[in-house]
C-alpha cells in the first residue's frame, strides 16, 4: 500500500511526511517529525499525555489519523515556549513542583494552555474538569491545579 | 550527629535539575530513544489461566518476510526450581526466568511465551500469531478462597503446606506477649474480616526499553526502570553476558511506584537483539502493563483488638493474607510487619500468608502491603475507639508507639514523631472544622494512621568540581518525583553556592558506582548520604589547596560562602579563594577537583503520618466523594518541601483512587476484563480536593540533614481514612474495597430494608 503524503504546519513551521493510512498523529509526531515531546500512555484518548491542538482545539493525538492533519494546523508541547522564553504556564509549573516524573507533563501543558485561550479566568472547578481527561498518578494535581490557576491570574494582570 | 537548621538552600522550594527538559517535551523518556537499523520486538501471550506448555513451533514465524528473530524460553538462562533459591535483592531468579517467559507452564493470561523481532511492530505482531503452541489446558484459581481450598489446582507442584501440595508459598509472623492472656483482660474486642482487590500501579508510561548488542557482545540498554543496577544485574543472570558489558542507561522513569522494581521486556530485547544483530525497541501497550505487570495483593484480612474500658489497647491479632499472583513473593512482610506498628500493644500477632493464584506476578506497590494491612487495622481501631466512644485521635494517642517502644517486627524505637502527628492532625483548622451536608448528601470525618519501614542500603556518588568553577554531582538512582532537586539543595548548601550552579545527573551503570534501587523511600535518605561525604571530601581538597597557595597549614583554612577564608587573623591576611579561583589553578596546584563516595547506607528510621478525610455520599446514587483531606507526616527533614508535599499529595491521591474505584475486574474465563484506563478508574483532576499536608519535622538522628524516607507512607493510611469518613456519614461500615457506587448503593438499599422489616 502506498504512504501518504501530508503537508501541514506544525508548531507555525511548515512540514510535510508520509505516513501509513492507519497511522495514528501521535505516530507522525513521534516517528517522521521527531517530536517526542507528545507520549503514548494508553493509545485510547483516555490518558491525555499526547494532547496537542489542531487549529486550537485539543485533541488526543492517538486519536487522530496522521492523513487528517492535511492543511491544519498543529501545535505540540515543542512549540508552548518562544524561543528560550518559556511560556507562562511552563515556568509556574517548574516554580510550583507541579510535576514529578514528568510523562503527563507536556500533554496538561498544552491542555491547561489550550483552557486559557478559551477560558482566561476559570475557577478551580473548572480546570479540574478540563484537565479530566489528562491524568497524573505522582501529584494528586493539587500543585498543577494551584500553577494553572495561578499562571490565570498573572497572565490577567500582564494583559491589563 | 549535629544537624543544622539555619540553612539558605535546604528547605528552599528551588527549581529542579531536569524540570526545563520536562516542561519543554525534551526529556528522553523509555520510549524516546531510537537507533539506525533499530527494529521491533513483540511478545507472544498465554491465552489461558494455567496451561502446560507442551510444544512451542516457532518455524512459520520465522519464515516470515521481515521477521528478524524470535525467541522462546530456550535463549533465556534457567534457574532450575529443585537447586533453591538464588536471590537477587528481595528477587528469587528462578521466578523471574519463569516470568520473564514461561518455561514448563504458563500461569495466568498475558504471561510471554515467546517473542519476535521484525523490520516493522505490525510484521513483529503478525509473526508472533503464526506461533503454534500446544497447551495442555489446566484448572486455575484467582481469588485467595479459591487458591486455598484442599482441592485447589496446585501452581507450583513442588511446594508443600503443612505437609501437602499447596498454593500456600509462604508464612511471617511477629509476635509480642502472650495474646491469650490479653484477650483476657479486655473489656471490649472487636473482629472484623476485609477484603481488598488488586489494583495497579498505575504509571502512565508502559514500560519500554531499547537494546543493542554489538558482535562481542557489548550491549546498551536505555530503558526506564527504578534501577539502572537492577536492570543489568538481572539482564545479566537472564542472558548469561556478564555485568561488565552491559551498560544500562537510566531513561527518565514515567512513574514507577514499585512497579518498575523488576525487568519484563529487558532481557527478552536483548536476545532479540543478539540474535538478530540489530538494535531492538520493545513498548507495552496499555492493555499489556495491565494483564502482565504489577498489580499489588488482593487480600483477605482479619483483625482482632481487644481493648479496656478506659482506652488501652491489650491484645491484638492480624491474619493478612496476601495474594501473590503466578510466583511467590507477595509483600506479607509488610502487611504484618507495619499495620500494629503505630501502636504500643503488649499483647501482639501479626501473621501473613503468601498464597500464589493465576494472575499476574504481584510488583511492588508503594509501601508493599503496608496499606493493606492498615486499612484493615485502622478500620477495626475506628471501631473500637467509637464503641468506646472516644475520639479516634484520642484513642490513638493514648495508644501511641514513641521512644522505647519494642515494635513487634523488631526494633526498639529511637525518637519517633508518630505522636506529633496525631496532635497535629488533632489542632489542624480541618478537624477543627465542623462538617456541613446538602440535600441528599451525607458528610462524614475519618481519621486514620499508617508507618512504613523505609529503607537504606547501597548508594554511590560522585562529585566534580568543573574547570570553570561549577559541580556536577553524579548519583546512581534513578529520579522518580524529584530527588535530583533534594541532592541539589543540599550540595548548594554544603559548598555554599548557589543551587544553579549545582547540576545534578543520574549515572549509568557504567559510570557511577552500584547503586540500589529507588524503592523503599529510600533514594533521598541514601544519595544524600553519600553526596554529604563527597562534598565534605571535595571541600577538604578546596581547604589543602588555599592553604597551599596561602602556605599555611590546612586546619588554618575554612569554608564558608563558596569560598576558602583563613579561619582567623592569626592564620593571616588573606583575600578569600573562591570556589572558581581554585578550580582555575587547580592545574597547577594538583590536578582535578573531585570526589566520590560509596556507601552501605544504615539508619533509615521509619515514618509515620496520620490523616483526615472528610467525605460526601450522595445516598441516591451511592457515589462517594473526598472533600477535604489533610494529610499529616514526620518527614524528618523536608530538604525540598515542594516534592515532600508532592509525595504526600500523590501518595494520598492514589489512596483515594484505591478506597473508591479502583480494582482489578476478571471475567468467567480469568482474564482481566478492564485493561485500560477507561474501565480501570483511577482518579482524574475532577474527582479530588486540594490535598493539605502538615510536615512534621522531626530529624532523624542518624542522617547528615535528618532526613526520613517519605515517598510510601502517604499511601498507607488512606483506605481506613476514606473508609472511616464513610462509616461516619452512613452510619454503616464496609469491609471491602473498593467502596464503588454500586457497592455503597447495595449497602444503603439493604440497610433501607433492614430498617422497613
Amino acid at each position: 500500500m502506498a504512504k501518504i503524503h501530508v503537508t501541514t504546519t506544525v508548531n507555525g513551521e511548515p512540514a510535510e511526511y508520509l505516513c501509513e493510512p492507519n497511522e495514528t498523529m501521535l505516530d507522525a509526531l513521534r516517528g517522521p517529525l521527531g517530536l517526542t515531546g507528545s507520549k503514548e500512555g494508553c493509545s485510547s484518548g483516555d490518558c491525555g499525555a499526547c494532547s496537542i491542538t489542531v487549529d486550537d482545539r485539543l485533541v488526543c493525538s492517538c486519536l487522530m489519523l496522521a492523513a487528517e492533519a492535511e492543511g491544519h494546523e498543529i501545535g505540540t508541547i515543542e512549540g508552548l515556549a518562544q524561543g528560550d522564553k518559556l511560556h507562562p504556564l511552563q515556568q509556574k509549573f517548574l516554580e510550583h513542583a507541579a510535576l514529578q516524573c514528568g510523562i503527563c507533563t507536556s500533554g496538561m501543558l498544552v491542555a491547561s494552555d489550550a483552557l486559557l485561550r478559551k477560558n482566561p479566568n476559570p475557577s478551580e472547578e473548572e480546570v479540574r474538569f478540563w484537565l479530566a481527561g489528562n491524568l497524573c498518578r505522582c501529584t494528586g494535581y493539587d500543585k498543577i491545579v494551584r500553577a494553572v490557576l495561578e499562571t490565570a491570574s498573572e497572565m490577567r494582570e500582564a494583559a491589563q | 550527629m549535629n544537624i543544622v537548621t539555619d540553612n539558605k538552600w535546604i528547605g528552599q522550594r528551588t527549581i529542579r535539575p531536569d524540570g526545563m527538559d520536562k516542561v519543554t517535551g525534551r526529556a528522553q523518556f523509555a520510549a524516546d530513544t531510537s537507533m539506525p537499523g533499530m527494529i521491533w520486538g513483540k511478545i507472544l501471550r498465554s491465552p489461558h489461566s494455567h496451561a502446560r506448555i507442551r510444544s512451542i513451533d516457532t518455524s512459520r514465524a520465522e519464515k516470515l518476510p521481515g521477521v528478524k528473530a524470535v525467541v522462546t524460553s530456550n535463549d533465556i538462562v534457567d534457574f532450575p526450581i529443585e537447586k533453591g533459591a538464588v536471590m537477587l535483592g528481595i528477587q528469587d531468579m528462578r521466578w523471574m526466568c519463569r516470568n520473564v517467559l514461561a518455561r514448563d507452564k504458563v500461569l495466568f493470561p498475558g504471561h510471554p511465551v515467546a517473542a519476535v523481532a521484525a523490520t516493522t511492530e505490525e510484521i513483529a505482531a503478525e509473526a508472533c500469531k503464526l506461533i503454534e503452541v500446544d497447551y495442555e489446558v489446566l484448572p486455575w484459581s484467582i481469588e485467595i478462597e479459591d487458591a486455598v481450598k484442599p482441592d485447589a489446582p496446585i501452581l507450583h507442584e513442588f511446594n508443600k503446606w503443612e505437609g501437602k501440595p499447596s498454593n500456600i508459598m509462604g508464612h511471617i509472623e511477629h509476635k509480642r506477649g502472650d495474646l491469650a492472656e490479653g484477650f483476657k483482660q479486655a473489656d471490649i474486642i472487636v473482629e472484623r474480616s476485609f477484603t481488598t482487590r488488586p489494583v495497579h500501579q498505575g504509571y502512565i508510561e508502559p514500560h519500554a526499553c531499547l537494546i543493542s548488542v554489538a558482535p562481542d557482545g557489548k550491549t546498551t540498554i536505555w530503558s526506564s526502570s527504578q534501577g539502572q543496577f537492577m536492570v543489568r544485574a538481572m539482564t545479566s543472570m537472564l542472558t548469561g553476558i556478564p555485568q561488565s558489558d552491559i551498560r544500562a542507561i537510566p531513561a527518565e522513569i514515567g512513574g514507577g511506584f514499585g512497579g518498575k522494581t523488576i525487568v519484563y521486556l529487558e532481557p527478552i530485547a536483548t536476545m532479540l537483539a543478539k540474535k538478530s544483530g540489530r538494535p531492538v525497541k520493545m513498548v507495552m501497550t496499555r492493555e499489556e502493563v495491565m494483564r502482565a505487570t504489577g498489580p499489588t495483593s488482593g487480600s483477605k484480612c482479619t483483625v482482632k483488638i481487644g481493648a479496656k474500658k478506659d482506652g488501652t489497647i491489650v491484645a491484638a491479632h492480624g491474619i493478612f493474607y496476601l495474594q501473590a499472583g503466578a510466583f511467590p513473593g507477595s509483600p506479607i512482610r509488610g502487611a504484618a510487619g507495619c499495620s500494629f506498628t503505630p501502636y504500643d500493644i503488649p499483647n501482639l500477632l501479626s501473621e501473613g500468608f503468601d498464597v500464589c493464584s493465576n494472575r499476574s506476578k504481584v510488583a511492588a506497590y508503594r509501601a508493599p502491603g503496608a496499606p493493606i494491612g492498615a486499612y484493615a487495622v485502622e478500620c477495626v481501631i475506628d471501631e473500637v475507639a467509637e464503641t468506646l466512644k472516644v475520639d479516634p485521635l484520642d484513642f490513638r494517642l493514648k495508644n501511641a508507639a514513641r521512644e522505647g517502644t519494642k515494635a513487634a517486627h523488631g526494633p526498639t524505637f529511637p525518637r519517633i514523631g508518630y505522636i506529633e502527628t496525631v496532635e497535629a492532625a488533632k489542632a489542624s483548622s480541618h478537624y477543627a472544622t465542623p462538617l456541613g451536608g446538602n440535600q441528599g448528601k451525607s458528610q462524614g470525618r475519618g481519621v486514620a494512621s499508617g508507618f512504613w519501614f523505609n529503607a537504606g542500603g547501597e548508594s554511590s556518588a560522585q562529585v566534580n568540581i568543573t574547570e570553570d568553577g561549577n559541580v556536577v554531582v553524579t548519583t546512581g538512582h534513578p529520579d522518580i518525583g524529584g530527588s535530583r532537586a533534594g541532592i541539589a539543595n543540599i550540595c548548594a548548601e554544603l559548598l555554599g553556592i548557589d543551587y544553579r550552579r549545582v547540576s545534578v545527573i543520574i549515572g549509568d551503570t557504567q559510570t557511577i558506582g552500584f547503586s540500589n534501587l529507588t524503592g523503599g523511600s529510600r533514594v533521598l535518605f541514601a544519595s544524600s548520604m553519600v553526596v554529604t561525604q563527597s562534598a565534605e571530601k571535595v571541600i577538604q581538597t578546596l581547604r589543602e589547596r588555599a592553604a597551599k597557595i596561602w602556605n599555611i597549614d590546612p586546619d588554618a583554612v575554612k569554608w564558608e560562602q563558596g569560598a576558602a577564608h583563613p579561619v582567623s587573623p592569626n592564620a593571616g591576611q588573606f583575600e578569600p579563594l573562591t570556589l572558581r579561583e581554585l578550580a582555575e589553578k587547580a592545574p597547577a596546584m594538583g590536578g582535578p577537583i573531585g570526589a566520590g563516595v560509596q556507601l552501605n547506607t544504615q539508619g533509615a528510621d521509619g515514618g509515620f503520618g496520620t490523616h483526615v478525610c472528610d467525605v460526601e455520599v450522595d445516598t441516591e446514587l451511592g457515589i462517594a466523594r473526598v472533600i477535604r483531606y489533610t494529610a499529616v507526616q514526620d518527614v524528618g527533614r523536608a530538604i525540598h518541601p515542594g516534592y515532600v508535599e508532592g509525595q504526600l499529595q500523590g501518595g494520598v491521591s492514589q489512596g483515594i483512587g484505591w478506597a473508591l474505584n479502583e480494582e482489578y475486574i476478571y471475567t468467567k474465563d480469568g482474564k482481566v476484563d478492564n485493561p485500560g484506563f477507561l474501565d480501570y478508574r483511577m482518579p482524574v483532576c475532577s474527582d479530588l480536593p486540594m490535598i493539605d499536608c502538615i510536615m512534621i519535622e522531626v530529624p532523624n538522628p542518624k542522617h547528615p540533614q535528618g532526613v526520613k524516607g517519605v515517598g510510601e507512607v502517604p499511601l498507607v493510611p488512606v483506605m481506613a481514612a476514606v473508609a472511616n469518613a464513610i462509616s461516619n456519614a452512613l452510619g454503616l461500615r464496609f469491609y471491602s474495597l473498593p467502596m464503588s457506587p454500586p457497592k455503597i448503593s447495595a449497602a444503603l438499599d439493604a440497610s433501607v430494608k433492614q430498617a422497613a422489616e
